[in-house]
C-alpha cells in the first residue's frame, strides 16, 4: 500500500461533479480520503492543476510484434507523463488481438509494468480481415468493453451489423471504427487538395471518411447498437455526427491533438512526421473539428499514438509509414492550441481527455469524480510550464508530429491507485 | 541562385531569363569542335537514377563533360541501389564522396527535397514521382523562346494526362511565371480538379483550342496508368486527344509542337506529325544539353548559399501554392 | 565618388589609330591577321581597330568576340556564378596571327583565361595581345604587345572605360574602389 499524500493548494478540476476550485485532496490507501489528520506527505501544488488522470480511448502499443516500435511498458511509461491512467492498445498486433489469449498477454504485461491501466481493444474480425467476426464473447469475459477492426474499416455492411447486433448482449460494449473507404482512399499519401496538387502526391479525398461514416450511422440506426468513431478528420463527417445525436442514435467520436491542432499545410516540406491516416486536412476542417469538440458533438480526444521506427519514417515521403506518437504531448498540445487562445475552456478539455473517454468506456475507477471513497487515479499539471518537444521520449519511437515545438503544460504527478507513478515529472517505475 | 533546383517555384522569373541567356553561350561551345570548356573541372557531379531514364541521364551526363566535371552514374541496375539500399544510406556515402552535385530522378515525389537533408552539395531535380521534373521546362522554355523570340503572351497548350505528369506541373508553374497563357487540355478525369489555381485554363475539347496556339505540347500517354481506369481505353482516348495529321494542319503556320519523350507514335502524337518541321522534338533535345550545363553552371559556379550545407528549407526553397496562382 | 579622367574621347582615337599602325607595322600588313575582342568592351574595342586597319591597308580584318567566363580561375570562389557574354568566332583561327584585344590590363588572369579559350579553337600561329590601357600590378608573367596608354595605378583604384557603343562615350577614368560585397562589383581580373 502507498504511503498517504495529501496534495495541497491545487486547482482542482473536476468535470464530473462540476468543480474547478482551488482545494486540497488527500489520497490514503488507493483512494481519495476525506481530509482528516492523516499523517501524508504534503505535495505543495500551489499553481497547479489537479484533474482526473487522463483516459486514452486510442494507442497503439505494438507489443505482441513489433516490440522494436513500442512494448506495452515503454508505452504505458510513455502515457504516465502524459498523465494517462488508462490507456486502450488497438487489436492491430501481430498477433491480431482477435481471442483472449493476447488479451491476456497484453493484459498480463501492462500489470507488470504497473505504470497505467490497459483496457486492451479486441479485433471485430478474425485477422482484421473483415469477412468473419471474432470470437467477441470469449474477450468480452477477458474483460474487454471496446472492439475495433482500427487500421482499417470493416468493408461490409452486413459484417458490421452483425457485430453491433452481437454486441447488444453485452453490458457497456462499443464497436469502433475506422472511417475509411478503401476505394476512394487507395494510394492516398495526404489530404486531396491544393497542396497535395502542388505536391505532386496522390490524395485521399474527405468524402473518403465521409461516406464510411454514413454508412456506419445508418447500420448503427438500424441495430440500435452503441457506434463510436475514430479520429475524425472531417468538417462532413463531424455534420453527419450531429445529426445522428440529434436523431438520438448512440454514437460517440473521437478527434486527435494533431487533428486540432494541424492542417495540409504543414506538409509542404514533406515532413514524414505529418504523415497520417486520417490526413490532416484543410483549415476548415480543424475548425470544424475544434468547434464540435467545444459544443460536445465530438465527444473526446484519443492520441492514435502510433509509434514508427525510425528508419521506416526517414524514408521517401510515399514509403513511409502514417502516424504519429502522441501521449506525452497530448495535454500540453490541448493547452497551447485550444485553452489557452481560449477556444476550450479548460474543463471541458479535462472532460473530453478524461471523464468522457471513462464514460464511453465503461472505465467506473477513472475520469473522476473526485470524491472521498473514489480510486486515486489522477493527474497533476503545471499550465504553465514551457518546454520543446525533443528527444529522449518515454516511447521507443521518436516519430512526433511536434517534434522540435515549443508546448506549454507539463505533467507533475501521475498517480494510479493512489501511487505515485510520476513524481516531479518523472517515472518512478 | 539558391543552392538547390527542385522546383521551379525555386527561381524568379528574372532568374529564368538569366538561365535561358547562360544557356545560349553553352549552345555556342555545342556548336565548337572542342565542345568543353574547364569551368567546373575538378567537381564532381553525380547522376543518382532510381527511374531508368537513358536520355536524361546523358543529357546531364554531356553536360556535366562538357563542364569539364567529372560524373558518376548511380543507376537502379546493378548497384547498391538495388540491394535495398535506403536513400539516406545512398546519400551519405554519396556525401563522404564529395559530390558538389546530385542530379536525382525518383518515382517518389519529393525524394529530392528529403535529399537536401542529408547532402551538403547542390541537388538538381530530374523529375521526382508526379510532383515536378524543372529543367524539363527550362529546356521547353528555351526552345519556345528560341523559335518565337518570346514567352510572354505566347499562347501554350499542354495536352495529355496532366494529373499524373511532372512535366505538365514545371511546365505549367513556368509558364505562368512567364507571363504566358497556358491551357490544360484532356479528358476531365486526368486534368487536377484545382488546376485553375495555379494560373491556367482547362478545355476538354483540343479542336476548340488549336486555331489559337503558338505551341500544342504533346504529353505521353502512360499505358501503366491504364489499370485505374482514368479513361475507358487508350483507343478513345487518342481518337478524342490525340494530334492527328488532320489536327495538326488546323494549328497556324507558325505553331510549334513539342513532346518531352519518349512518344508513342499513333498514340498521343501521329507519327507524320512528329516529323514535320514545326516539331522541334529533336530541337528540345540538343537544347537540353545547353540548359542543364547553364544550371550546373549557376548551380556551382558561385560560393552561394549551398557552401553553408544548408538544408532546402534553409535555403528558402519551398514555397507555398499560393505563390503558384500568381506566378510569383 | 571622385573620378580622375585619364582620357577622352579624342585620347581615345588616337590611341585606337595609333594601335592599328602598330599592329599592321609589327606584322608586315594585315594579311594572316584576325582580331578577337574580349567581351565585354574588347570586342567593341576590336571592331574599332578593324575598321582602322581597314582604312589604313585597304582591307578587312576578320573580327571575332570571345568570352572567357568559363575558364575563369575564380569560379566558385565568388558569391555568384560570374555573367556570361556572347562568344562568336565565326572563322578558323589555325595558322593565323590572333591579336587579343582587351580594354583594361590589370593582373594579366583575364588574358591567362582568353589564352586557354583560344587554344581550345584551334592552333594560331602567333598570339598578341593589344590593350587601350595597361595598369599595371601583373599577377602573371603576361604583357602587352600594343597598348594605348600606360597608368599607374593603386591597387584599390578602378579604371573604368566608357565606349561609344556601351557606354555612349568614349573616355577613360580613375575611380577610388567603394567598399562592397565581392561578386557584385565588377572587377576586371
Amino acid at each position: 500500500m502507498p504511503e498517504p499524500v495529501l496534495f495541497r493548494g491545487a486547482r482542482v478540476v473536476d468535470p464530473a461533479s462540476g468543480t474547478d476550485d482551488v482545494a486540497d485532496v488527500l489520497v490514503d490507501g488507493g483512494a481519495i480520503a476525506p481530509s482528516s489528520g492523516v499523517d501524508a506527505t504534503v505535495l505543495d501544488c500551489d499553481g497547479l492543476v489537479l484533474a482526473p488522470g487522463l483516459v486514452d480511448l486510442h494507442a497503439h502499443l505494438r507489443q505482441p510484434g513489433r516490440e522494436d516500435k513500442e512494448t506495452v511498458e515503454s508505452g504505458c511509461r510513455a502515457a504516465a507523463l502524459g498523465g494517462f491512467t488508462a490507456v486502450c492498445p488497438m487489436a492491430n498486433t501481430d498477433p491480431v488481438a482477435d481471442n483472449a489469449a493476447v488479451i491476456h498477454e497484453v493484459l498480463e504485461l501492462a500489470r507488470a509494468a504497473g505504470t497505467c491501466d490497459v483496457f486492451p481493444v479486441g479485433a471485430i474480425t478474425r485477422g482484421l480481415g473483415g469477412e468473419e467476426m471474432a470470437e467477441l464473447g470469449e474477450m468480452v469475459d477477458a474483460g474487454v468493453r471496446l472492439f475495433s477492426d482500427d487500421g482499417r474499416c470493416v468493408p461490409s455492411a452486413r459484417v458490421l451489423r452483425n457485430a453491433l447486433t452481437y454486441v447488444r448482449a453485452f453490458e457497456g460494449v462499443v464497436i469502433a471504427e475506422h472511417c475509411e473507404d478503401a476505394s476512394l482512399g487507395e494510394g492516398g499519401q495526404m489530404h486531396e487538395g491544393l497542396t497535395s496538387s502542388s505536391l505532386g502526391l496522390a490524395g485521399q479525398p474527405r468524402e473518403a471518411e465521409e461516406v464510411v461514416v454514413a454508412r456506419d450511422l445508418a447500420v448503427a440506426r438500424l441495430t440500435g447498437g452503441r457506434l463510436h468513431l475514430c479520429h475524425l478528420s472531417s468538417a462532413g463527417s463531424v455534420e453527419l455526427v450531429r445529426r445522428a445525436k440529434a436523431e438520438g442514435l448512440r454514437v460517440t467520436a473521437e478527434v486527435t491533438p494533431h487533428h486540432l491542432v494541424f492542417s495540409e499545410e504543414d506538409l509542404l516540406t514533406y515532413d514524414t512526421n505529418m504523415k497520417m491516416n486520417p490526413p490532416l486536412r484543410a483549415g476548415r476542417d480543424r475548425g470544424e473539428l475544434r468547434a464540435a469538440l467545444a459544443d460536445g458533438t465530438i465527444d473526446a480526444i484519443a492520441t492514435d499514438h502510433a509509434p514508427h521506427a525510425v528508419e521506416e519514417k526517414e524514408a521517401e515521403f510515399d514509403q513511409a509509414p502514417f502516424g504519429t506518437i502522441g501521449l506525452e504531448t497530448a495535454l500540453a498540445a490541448v493547452l497551447t492550441h485550444l485553452v489557452e487562445p481560449g477556444e476550450l475552456t479548460l474543463a471541458r478539455a479535462i472532460e473530453a481527455l478524461s471523464t468522457a473517454p471513462a464514460r464511453i468506456l465503461g472505465a467506473g475507477d477513472h475520469g473522476g469524480p473526485i470524491e472521498p471513497g473514489r480510486p486515486a487515479n489522477l493527474v497533476v499539471f503545471d499550465p504553465s510550464a514551457d518546454w520543446v518537444v525533443e528527444p529522449p521520449f518515454a516511447s521507443r519511437s521518436r516519430n512526433s508530429a511536434f517534434l522540435g515545438r515549443r508546448l506549454r503544460g507539463r505533467v507533475v504527478h501521475t498517480m494510479l491507485r493512489g501511487e505515485l507513478v510520476v513524481a516531479d515529472g518523472k517515472a518512478q517505475r | 541562385m539558391n543552392g538547390h533546383l527542385l522546383s521551379i517555384h525555386d527561381v524568379s522569373a528574372q532568374e529564368i531569363v538569366r538561365i535561358l541567356d547562360t544557356a545560349e553561350s553553352f549552345r555556342e561551345v555545342g556548336t565548337r569542335v572542342i565542345k568543353k570548356v574547364p569551368a567546373l573541372r575538378g567537381r564532381t557531379v553525380v547522376n543518382l537514377f532510381y527511374e531508368n531514364s537513358t536520355r536524361t541521364r546523358i543529357s546531364f551526363e554531356l553536360a556535366a563533360k562538357r563542364l569539364s566535371a567529372d560524373v558518376i552514374n548511380f543507376s537502379t541496375s546493378g548497384s547498391s541501389v538495388s540491394k535495398g539500399e535506403s536513400l539516406k544510406d545512398t546519400a551519405l556515402t554519396l556525401q563522404a564522396m564529395g559530390a558538389d552535385a546530385i542530379v536525382i530522378r525518383h518515382s517518389s515525389s519529393g525524394a529530392p527535397l528529403t535529399l537536401t537533408r542529408w547532402v551538403k552539395g547542390s541537388v538538381l531535380n530530374a523529375g521526382d514521382g508526379t510532383h515536378e521534373h524543372p529543367t524539363q521546362a527550362l529546356l521547353d522554355l528555351y526552345t519556345m523562346r528560341d523559335r518565337l523570340g518570346r514567352l510572354e503572351g505566347l499562347r501554350v497548350a499542354i495536352v495529355g494526362d496532366v494529373l499524373h505528369s511532372r512535366v505538365a506541373r514545371s511546365l505549367s508553374f513556368a509558364l505562368v511565371k512567364m507571363g504566358a497563357e497556358v491551357m490544360l487540355v484532356g479528358p476531365p478525369t486526368l486534368i487536377p480538379a484545382d488546376a485553375p489555381a495555379w494560373g491556367v485554363q482547362v478545355s476538354h475539347d483540343i479542336d476548340a483550342v488549336l486555331p489559337g496556339l503558338d505551341v500544342c505540347y504533346m504529353l505521353r500517354v502512360q499505358r501503366e496508368r491504364q489499370r485505374q481506369q482514368y479513361v475507358p481505353s487508350v483507343r478513345e482516348y487518342a481518337r478524342r486527344f490525340g494530334l492527328s495529321r488532320e489536327r495538326a494542319g488546323m494549328l497556324p503556320d507558325d505553331a510549334l509542337v513539342m513532346h518531352p519523350g519518349p512518344m508513342n507514335r499513333g498514340v498521343e502524337i501521329d507519327s507524320d506529325v512528329a516529323d514535320l518541321p514545326r516539331a522541334v522534338i529533336e530541337e528540345q533535345v540538343t537544347n537540353g544539353i545547353a540548359v542543364r550545363m547553364s544550371l550546373l553552371y549557376l548551380l556551382l559556379g558561385g560560393s552561394g548559399p549551398r557552401a553553408a550545407g544548408g538544408s532546402a528549407e534553409e535555403a528558402g526553397a519551398v514555397r507555398l501554392p499560393e505563390e503558384v496562382a500568381t506566378g510569383a | 565618388m571622385p573620378a580622375t579622367r585619364l582620357m577622352d574621347e579624342a585620347e581615345v582615337r588616337r590611341s585606337i589609330t595609333r594601335i592599328a599602325h602598330e599592329i599592321v607595322e609589327r606584322n608586315k600588313g594585315a594579311e594572316g591577321v584576325v582580331l578577337v575582342g574580349i567581351a565585354a568592351r574588347g570586342d567593341d574595342l576590336a571592331r574599332r581597330l578593324s575598321a582602322e586597319i581597314g582604312r589604313i591597308e585597304g582591307r578587312t580584318v576578320p573580327v571575332g568576340a570571345l568570352d572567357i567566363t568559363f575558364y575563369r580561375d575564380d569560379i566558385g570562389i565568388r558569391a555568384e556564378a560570374p555573367e556570361v557574354h556572347e562568344t562568336r568566332i565565326d572563322f578558323d583561327i589555325n595558322g593565323w596571327t590572333v591579336v587579343l584585344v582587351d580594354d583594361v590590363l590589370f593582373t594579366g588572369r583575364t588574358i591567362r583565361s582568353a589564352l586557354d579559350a583560344l587554344v581550345d579553337f584551334g592552333r594560331p600561329t602567333t598570339i598578341q595581345l593589344a590593350v587601350l590601357v595597361d595598369r599595371g600590378h601583373r599577377e602573371l608573367p603576361i604583357r602587352a604587345d600594343f597598348v594605348g596608354k600606360n597608368v599607374p595605378t593603386r591597387k584599390d583604384e578602378d579604371v573604368r572605360v566608357a565606349l561609344r557603343e556601351v557606354d555612349g562615350e568614349d573616355a577613360v577614368s580613375v575611380v577610388e574602389r567603394v567598399m562592397s560585397e565581392p561578386g557584385t562589383k565588377r572587377v576586371r581580373a
